[in-house]
């Protein structure tokens, strides 16, 4: 009889089980399985664990549905800015992405959507050129073949080492959604931690429904920016989450286990 | 035809208090300017003042980031960063405008939107993002002017436009360079080396075709610089008004959407 450790190296899932994770929040170091199974939610404590693009799909989308467009843009040091080019050769490394974004298309309980999903561990989700381009076009796609948009957000804002460029995707991804609203199609923005910056002040918060993860980060302004220019304390639970929604900013709270379910009875209420 | 003032100079050139802001071109440029108040929905935000004119007969809607000369009035207008009731009064008057197909002139200078927690809880984010989406289907000529400086979101909330035209020690970033380099280099005093990296003068902006026009300001008055952008302003209005709406709003689309065009 082999052991446990010989099937698994056999299957080639010995890293899989080996790898540890530890909760951001209550420091339990438990095996990756255990938080994957548990769609990354800490099993000891609940906390949300952030998640990288191809775990957000394998949550949402029907299996084997996913197809990637665009997969292969890169990033260039568009502006010539000091250490940009070695920073983004390290966040493809780290990262195993080639940008902060994945788009393509897929199904969510069977209904055909196109999706956008950010993913943190690419300098912090940050928007320069190629976010910005990839999820114009997706919506460009989207509104040409008439299907819905779910995009998740999670993001420290505009990428500063694009300089203006960066800020210019902000208009340029709202043109494409603007056009894509136009055209009468759905937009579903999931706010996922954290959500700030150029992106709340833009795409994360033009959706015709926008739902937002427990006690997700969802702000404009930066909270160290806040306490330093204004000297005050900020609120307890401040711009998480249950704060945008009692403030009016969020329709749905959702939690990550019923998030499939949620998203697709909205798309089938909106399916033409 | 640029002067020789460094990234940071022009940063401090369009920071400074004696610079003009939007009060002085509305004063300058418009006839018979009527101010329109408040967004209808909260309050009234004095860093934006907005209202209804003439542009050498011409009527038109202006709205303008506007600071304040004496303390009390910067404290009033919060130094000129907009509120997000500063931004859906600007919205709430474009769509105005829209109605009675009257050109928009917008003026920007302000270091960005209002950071602070009442700003946070009334949507500052949403109120910007608001703006980007809209704006894209004004159906009436919008002209943005960054006079000052032109900080971020809070900038681009009224950057939305058919023509932009920068004043020469204008500058136009992302982010503010003490803010990048504090990020960056954990030392904001680096600010004169991020203003140089993050290429955020008029020239630059010319160049990356992200602006449409530079005016000159080395050797002129603030009067004739006035004069000067109202020509280019009156320019462009007519151009664009010669447009259908669908020629106006394909060129808008297409102004931004070749910014960073990938492979």
């Amino acid at each position: 009889m082999s052991s446990v450790k010989e099937v698994l190296g056999n299957l080639g899932l010995l890293d899989y089980f080996a790898e540890k994770r530890t909760c951001k929040k209550c420091g339990a170091e438990l095996p990756y399985p255990a938080f994957r199974n548990n769609n990354m939610v800490c099993p000891s404590c609940g906390a949300y664990q952030r998640m990288n693009a191809e775990e957000r799909i394998s949550l949402v989308v029907d299996k084997d549905t996913f197809i990637e467009t665009n997969a292969n843009m890169e990033s260039k040091n568009i502006i010539g800015f000091p250490e940009y080019s070695a920073k983004l050769k390290k966040a493809k490394k780290d990262s195993s992405l080639k940008e902060a974004v994945v788009c393509g298309t897929g199904e969510i309980g069977g209904q055909k959507c196109a999706l956008f999903i950010m993913d943190s561990s690419f300098m912090m989700g940050s928007m320069g050129t190629v976010v910005g381009e990839k999820i114009t076009r997706l919506f460009e796609m989207a509104t040409e073949n008439n299907l819905p948009v779910v995009g998740f957000t999670t993001s420290g804002g505009a990428r500063m080492q694009e300089g203006i460029y960066s800020l210019m995707q902000m208009a340029k991804v709202s043109g494409a959604v603007h056009r894509h609203s136009e055209s009468g199609n759905l937009y579903i923005a999931v706010l996922t931690d954290p959500t700030t910056g150029g992106i709340t002040a833009s795409f994360a918060m033009q959706g015709d429904i926008t739902i937002a993860e427990p006690k997700a980060l969802i702000g404009f302004a930066g909270q160290r920016v806040i306490e330093q220019t204004t000297g005050e304390k900020l609120p307890k639970g401040f711009q998480r989450a249950e704060f945008m929604l009692e403030h009016g900013f969020v329709d749905i709270i959702e939690e990550r286990k019923r998030l499939k379910y949620t998203l697709t009875r909205l798309l089938e209420l909106h399916s033409r | 035809m640029y002067n020789e003032k460094s990234s940071y100079e022009k940063v401090k050139a369009a920071r400074s208090n004696d610079r003009p802001m939007g009060g002085f071109y509305i004063r300058n440029m418009i006839d018979d300017f009527i101010e329109l108040h408040g967004d209808r929905r909260f309050g009234d935000d004095g860093a934006i003042v907005s209202g209804v004119g003439y542009l050498d007969g011409i009527p038109v809607t202006v709205i303008a980031m506007e600071r304040g000369d004496s303390i009390e009035e910067r404290m009033r207008r919060n130094f000129g960063c907009p509120s997000p009731e500063g931004y859906r009064k600007a919205l709430r008057l474009m769509k105005q405008a829209e109605k009675f197909s009257r050109p928009i002139i917008c003026f920007i200078g302000s270091s960005g939107a209002n950071c602070g927690i009442d700003a946070e809880k009334r949507g500052q984010g949403e109120a910007i993002a608001e703006n980007l989406v809209e704006m894209m289907g004004i159906k009436a000529p919008i002209v943005s002017v960054v006079v000052g400086e032109g900080g971020s979101g809070g900038a681009l909330a009224l950057g939305v436009c058919d023509t932009a035209i920068m004043l020469e020690d204008a500058v136009y970033s992302v982010i503010s360079p003490e803010g990048c380099a504090s990020i960056l280099w954990k030392d904001s005093a680096k600010a004169p080396e991020a203003a140089d990296a993050l290429k955020l003068t008029a020239g630059d902006l010319y160049n990356f075709g992200i602006v449409e026009y530079v005016i000159e300001e080395k050797d002129r008055t603030a009067e004739e610089i006035c004069s000067a952008l109202k020509k280019c302003i009156k320019k462009e209005i007519a151009k664009k008004q010669a447009l259908t709406i669908d020629e106006l709003l394909d060129g808008r689309y297409n102004k931004f959407r070749k910014i960073g065009n990938c492979e």
